[in-house]
Formats: structure tokens, sequence, C-alpha cells
């Protein structure tokens, strides 16, 4: 009798199991569209990007288009742009879309990324507190950041070797400041959360404009204080990972990708995202 | 508070409105961890007997090793099967890196030790004299192993639902091993860390409310079991 009800406990379990796993394959086959022809095995592809392109949204929309185009299952990785291209100069991702273009030229001088086509743009912006204290306004992004070292105003960084934490120290560089002290603060995280504790502590923040404008809702301590100027330019380069330099690389999804990335069709989607939700696109168009 | 509010109504209307993605993500949840603590318990109760129950010359050392374990930061545990399952890593030819694969890897992993551990404490403490009784009457050594393991199923299922406690809260190896792609290892808790990174909070409270219930669901059948009554 105890016995019987312990076996009957353990086989619903078991059979809860074979059912998820079951249940998971009919959804997938549902999800897809009615395929009457059976198609062969798609193909995997790694992608290594960053975490600006997939919290915009902007992958949600176009990794799709192209798995489904070319029978492709690609595995996103987002990661700050400083770990997508140690990922493709290890051979561990097939094809690159970043956006810190002098650590690209890095690798693609050292051969370890091809086929380099630039692909869209958008823009930085500095953030900062709404009393804005240490005073910085207009496009002249070295001289706000100046004024930012010399009154010791709460700076919060990245520093997670990201194409913005890039772009950031970049600006430093200009400026021939080292940003250390109590009011340089790391966070060694994402946009998001980087933008959080800079609007607990009311602090500047150099973000691209959209993770601002996705965020700007629930950042309602913080304000747009620095935008426009050459300097604060974001531009997204896409590429293949060298397939000659390791094995096990899809280079041929990888070159349909890039291909794809700079194809007029494409670029009108990316261009055109966002409008809707925000009025802007959140990416402009920008191929050679 | 009102957030706690909010993300409880935002909860009831991803279940209700039947999201197909939350409901993907919850069954992969639910399909990981599950795997993963069937695995461990299969593996890991044979081997806690075992070591419960034989005396052998480096047993306290290997029961150090397994103790240890019992601590394995599952970062730690991620950031291992990762370099293991890079294309240029030793297991790279199995593609295994960024599925669900790599994520029960990285959970039986940190879950096992707990299994064994716990188990091996249970099946030490049994009196010495129980087993002699045992044997006195006659038992082989089978009967003897079913009677134990009936014996301790209080100690057991304790150490299920430690080991299965442990998996479900999995995040830091479950992100660097599957890599939280969409509709193939994005899981509850990875989920959860992206909507906040997004600032979606209300979303993420929703996410972790289910997560919650998903894991009282199923704590709550494995105490039933262990606390009813034995027939005699």
């Amino acid at each position: 009798m105890l016995k019987n009800r312990y076996i009957i406990v353990l086989f619903a379990f078991m059979l809860l199991v074979l059912s998820a796993c079951g249940k998971s394959e009919t959804n997938d086959a549902a999800a897809k569209e009615k395929k009457v022809e059976p198609k062969a095995a798609p193909t995997e592809m790694i992608l290594a990007t960053t975490t600006s392109t997939q919290d915009s949204g902007l992958l949600d929309v176009l990794i799709p288009m192209f798995e489904k185009q070319n029978n492709v299952k690609v595995k996103t990785i987002a990661v700050g742009t400083g770990q997508a291209l140690e990922m493709g100069t290890k051979g561990e991702a097939d094809a690159l879309l970043v956006h810190a273009p002098a650590a690209e030229k890095a690798v693609v001088d050292a051969g370890d990324a091809i086929n380099y086509k630039r692909v869209m743009y958008n823009d930085f912006i500095l953030v900062g507190p709404k009393e804005n204290p240490a005073g910085v306004s207009g496009d002249d992004i070295a001289a706000a950041f100046k004024k930012l070292a010399v009154a010791k105003a709460t700076f919060v960084s990245r520093g997670d070797d990201s194409g913005t934490n890039k772009k950031e120290l970049g600006i430093w560089a200009l400026d021939n400041i080292k940003p250390e002290g109590n009011w340089y603060v790391s966070t060694g995280q994402g946009m998001g959360q980087t933008l959080q504790v800079a609007a607990e502590k009311k602090g500047y923040v150099l973000t691209d404009r959209a993770t601002w404008l996705a965020q700007e809702k629930n950042l309602d301590t913080l304000k747009i204080v620095v935008e426009g100027g050459k300097d604060l330019m974001n531009i997204y380069h896409v590429m293949q990972v060298n397939p000659e330099k390791h094995d096990k690389i899809n280079s041929k999804d990888a070159e349909k990708f890039v291909e794809i990335m700079v194809d007029p069709k494409t670029q009108d989607v990316i261009e055109n995202f966002g409008k809707k939700d925000y009025g802007q696109s959140l990416f402009y168009k920008y191929t050679e | 508070m009102e957030l706690l509010i909010d993300g409880l109504k935002k909860a009831f209307e991803m279940i209700f409105s039947g999201d197909p993605e939350v409901f993907e993500i919850t069954w992969l949840t639910l399909k990981v961890c599950l795997i993963s603590i069937l695995f461990s318990t299969l593996l890991g109760l044979p081997l806690g007997i075992l070591l419960g129950l034989t005396r052998f010359r480096g047993r306290k050392l290997l029961l150090l090793f397994i103790n240890m374990g019992m601590g394995l930061p599952p970062v730690v545990a991620g950031l291992w099967i990762t370099m293991f399952l890079w294309r240029s890593g030793p297991l790279g030819g199995w593609s295994l890196l960024y599925s669900p694969t790599a994520i029960v890897m990285a959970q039986v992993l940190v879950s096992l030790p707990i299994i064994i551990s716990l188990t091996c404490s249970a099946f030490q403490q049994i009196n010495d004299k129980m087993l002699l009784q045992i044997k006195a009457l006659g038992a082989t050594k089978w009967q003897t192993l079913v009677i134990l393991v009936k014996q301790s199923k209080i100690a057991i299922l304790a150490a299920v639902m430690a080991g299965f406690g442990r998996v479900i809260a999995e995040v830091g190896a479950a992100m660097m091993v599957g890599g939280n792609i969409q509709g193939d290892t994005r899981i509850l808790t990875t989920s959860i860390v992206m909507e906040v990174s997004k600032g979606n909070f209300d979303i993420a409270l929703a996410l972790s409310f289910i997560l919650l219930t998903v894991a009282l669901l199923i704590t709550a059948i494995l105490t039933f079991l262990q606390q009813r009554k034995r027939f005699s």
C-alpha cells in the first residue's frame, strides 16, 4: 500500500520531467510557421555582441529575421565589447557586433577578425543629476569631463571594458586626466545597472542614448546634460572571426550575417527601430 | 511597497494572459532543475550510502573534499565548466556551451556534493547495534539496504531538498555557461537579472514571484513525502 503510493509519486515526478521535454518540443513546433516541407537541421552560429544592442531590443528584431532566412540558429551572447572581442580572438564566437573602433582595429590588424564592415551609429550622452551641481552643458564632452574632475563631482563609470567604458576612458585620455578618487565610482556592471547606481548616488554617467531612452522612466533624478559633438559618436561594426586561425568556426553563416547587416533592407529596419516607441531612431544607418 | 503590489499584479497578468515567453522560461527552468536534481540524486544517493556505511583508507580525505564541494560557489563551477566546454577546451567538440545541457552540468556539479555529504552523515549515524540486529535477523545485503533507506527517509529527503534549493537558485553559472539565450537557455533566474538590468523592475518582481511559487510547489511535494507517517 505504502510502497505503491511512493512509486506513484515517483512516477508522477518522472512523467512531469518527460512531459516537460515533450511540451517544449511541441511549443517549438507550434512557434515555427507551418512548414510543410521537412527542412534540414539548422546550423548554429555564435554571435558575440554588446549589452547595448541586446537591451535596446534591436537584436530581438534582427536575429529572428536572419534565422528564418538562412535556417540557422543564432546563439546571441551579450557581454561587454571587451569580452566579445576576446571571444573573437580565441575563436569562441563566429561573428561579432561591437562598438569600440580603436579596440576593434587592433583585433582586425592582428588578423583575428575579417570582413570588417561598419553598420550603424547612435550617440553617447552625458546624463547627470537634475540639479546639475557641476554646471556642465553644451556639446563639448571633453570640457565637461574636465569640469567634473575639477569639481570632483560624483562620476559613475561602467568599469567593465565595454564599448561605453572604452569611450569614457578615451575622453578622459583626451583631457590627460586619470580619473581616480572617491568621486569616481566604478560599478563593473552593465549600462542599466550603472544608470541605477548613478540615479541613486545623483552622479554623472556616460550612456548610450538607446539605453537612456529605454530606462528614462525609472531614472527620475537624472537628465541629459551634454549631447551632440563629434566625440560622442557611437559607431557599431560587424565582423567575422577569422576561420583560418581556429577550427570549428562557422564562417558560412557568419559571412551571411555580415552581408545581411549591411544590406539596404536591414539598414531600413535598423533605422526604423524604436521610432514608434520613442519617437526617434535608436540606431542610424551607417554603411561605408 | 507599491512596487511589490505592481510586481504581484504583473505576475498574475503574465500567467493568466498566457504569455508564451513566460511559460517557455518557466518550463525550461522546471526541466533543467528537475533533470539536475534527478541526476544528482541518482548519482549522489548511492555514493553517499557507500561513503556512510563503508570504511576505507582515505575515506576522511574524500569526505573532506565532498564537504568542501558543498560550499563551492556556483559561479566558480560555471567558470570551470565554461573553460572545459570552450571550442578550444577539452570538451569543445561536443558544442555544449550555451545549451541547457551545460546548465544541467553546472547544477549537478554544485548539488551533488550536498546530496552525497548529507546522505553520508545520515547513514554514518545509524546505530551499529541496528546493523547487527538486521544481520542477526538474516537479511541479505540488498534487504539491509532497503530497510536502512526507509529508516533514513527523512534525512535523505532533506538532502534532496537542500540540493534542489541550490539548483533552483542557480544564476551565476547558468548565465555563464548558458548565455541567457532566448528560447534556449533563458531561465527564470537569468531572466530576473536581465529584466533588472533593463530597468523593468515590475517584470523582475513578477518573475521572482513565479520562481518562488515553483520552488514552493516542488519543496511542498518533497516535504509532504518526507513527513508522511510510516505505515507501521
